[in-house]
C-alpha cells in the first residue's frame, strides 16, 4: 500500500446508475483512493459509511432508482485532504426540514439518521441544491485529523 | 458478503445469530422478514446476536429499531447481545445504546427475560 503524503493529487470521476449496486461500486472506488493516500482502517470505515449513505440518499431518495438518472462520484485526494462529491438529479431537498434524531420524539423512527452519521464521520460536509435540479453534497476527510 | 441469520431456542427465548452486513436492501430486508416471521409465530423473547456483524448502516440501525418497536408493541421483548465496537460506537452515537437491553454474554441475557 503506497502513502501518498506529499501532496501527490489524484482525481477520480464516474457516473454511476440509480442501483444499489453503485453503492458498493462507490465506496470501493473511494475507499481504493483513501487507502492508497494513506488513511487508517478506522477512518476507512468511517469514510466507507459515509459514501455508503450519501450514495443511498442519491439513489432511493434523490434519484428514486431513476433508470434515466445517474450519480456522479468524484474523489480527489491534495495534501493531506480527501474530497469526494456525490450528486443526484433528483428533485432535493433542505437540510432544515430534516429531523434531528437525537430528539427524544425521534429516537425510534426507523429512519432519517443519514445526514447525521454523515456529518458525525467526516471533518466537513457541504450539501448544495444545484440548478436546474439535483443535490451535491461534499464530504472531506483530513488525513491524521481525529 | 451480505447477512446471514440463523435462529435457534434456548429454553422460551429466541436467538437470532446474525452475521455479515445489516445494510440497505438484502441484510436489512432479511432480517425484518425474520423478526416478522418470528412475532407471527407469537415468539415475545427474542435475543439478537450481533457479536458477528460487521458492519450495519442507518438502515440497518432502521431495522434493529423497528423490530424493537413491533416486538414491544406485541407485549414482548428484543435484546441485543455481543455487540461489535463498531456496532456498538454506532448505537451509542444515534443515542440508541441506552434504548435497547445490551448484553455481553448470552447466559446472562437468557435470564434476563425471565
Amino acid at each position: 500500500m503506497g502513502k501518498n503524503t506529499g501532496g501527490e493529487a489524484e482525481t477520480v470521476e464516474q457516473f454511476l446508475d440509480s442501483t444499489l449496486e453503485s453503492v458498493d461500486s462507490a465506496e470501493n472506488v473511494v475507499l481504493s483512493v483513501a487507502e492508497k493516500a494513506g488513511f487508517s482502517e478506522e477512518d476507512l470505515h468511517k469514510i466507507g459509511m459515509a459514501v455508503r449513505e450519501s450514495m443511498v440518499n442519491a439513489v432511493v431518495h434523490g434519484n428514486q432508482y431513476s433508470a434515466h438518472k445517474k450519480v456522479r462520484v468524484s474523489v480527489s485526494t491534495a495534501g493531506n485532504r480527501l474530497t469526494v462529491t456525490i450528486a443526484d438529479q433528483g428533485k432535493g431537498f433542505e437540510l432544515t426540514d430534516l429531523r434531528d434524531p437525537l430528539a427524544e420524539e425521534n429516537l425510534l423512527r426507523n429512519s432519517g439518521r443519514g445526514i447525521f452519521l454523515i456529518r458525525a464521520f467526516m471533518d466537513e460536509v457541504d450539501v448544495r441544491r444545484l440548478s436546474p435540479h439535483g443535490t451535491e453534497v461534499t464530504l472531506i476527510k483530513y488525513l491524521g485529523r481525529k | 458478503m451480505s447477512v446471514k441469520l440463523s435462529t435457534r431456542q434456548v429454553g422460551d427465548v429466541s436467538v437470532v445469530d446474525v452475521s455479515g452486513r445489516i445494510t440497505l436492501g438484502e441484510g436489512s430486508s432479511a432480517l425484518r422478514d425474520t423478526l416478522r416471521d418470528m412475532v407471527t409465530k407469537g415468539q415475545k423473547k427474542i435475543l439478537l446476536n450481533l457479536g458477528e456483524v460487521s458492519y450495519i448502516d442507518s438502515s440497518g440501525i432502521g431495522e434493529l429499531v423497528s423490530g424493537f418497536t413491533t416486538v414491544a408493541n406485541q407485549g414482548g421483548q428484543l435484546k441485543l447481545l455481543s455487540l461489535t465496537k463498531r456496532v456498538k460506537d454506532l448505537l451509542q452515537i444515534t443515542k440508541l445504546y441506552t434504548v435497547f437491553d445490551v448484553h455481553d454474554d448470552e447466559a446472562g441475557a437468557i435470564r434476563s427475560f425471565a
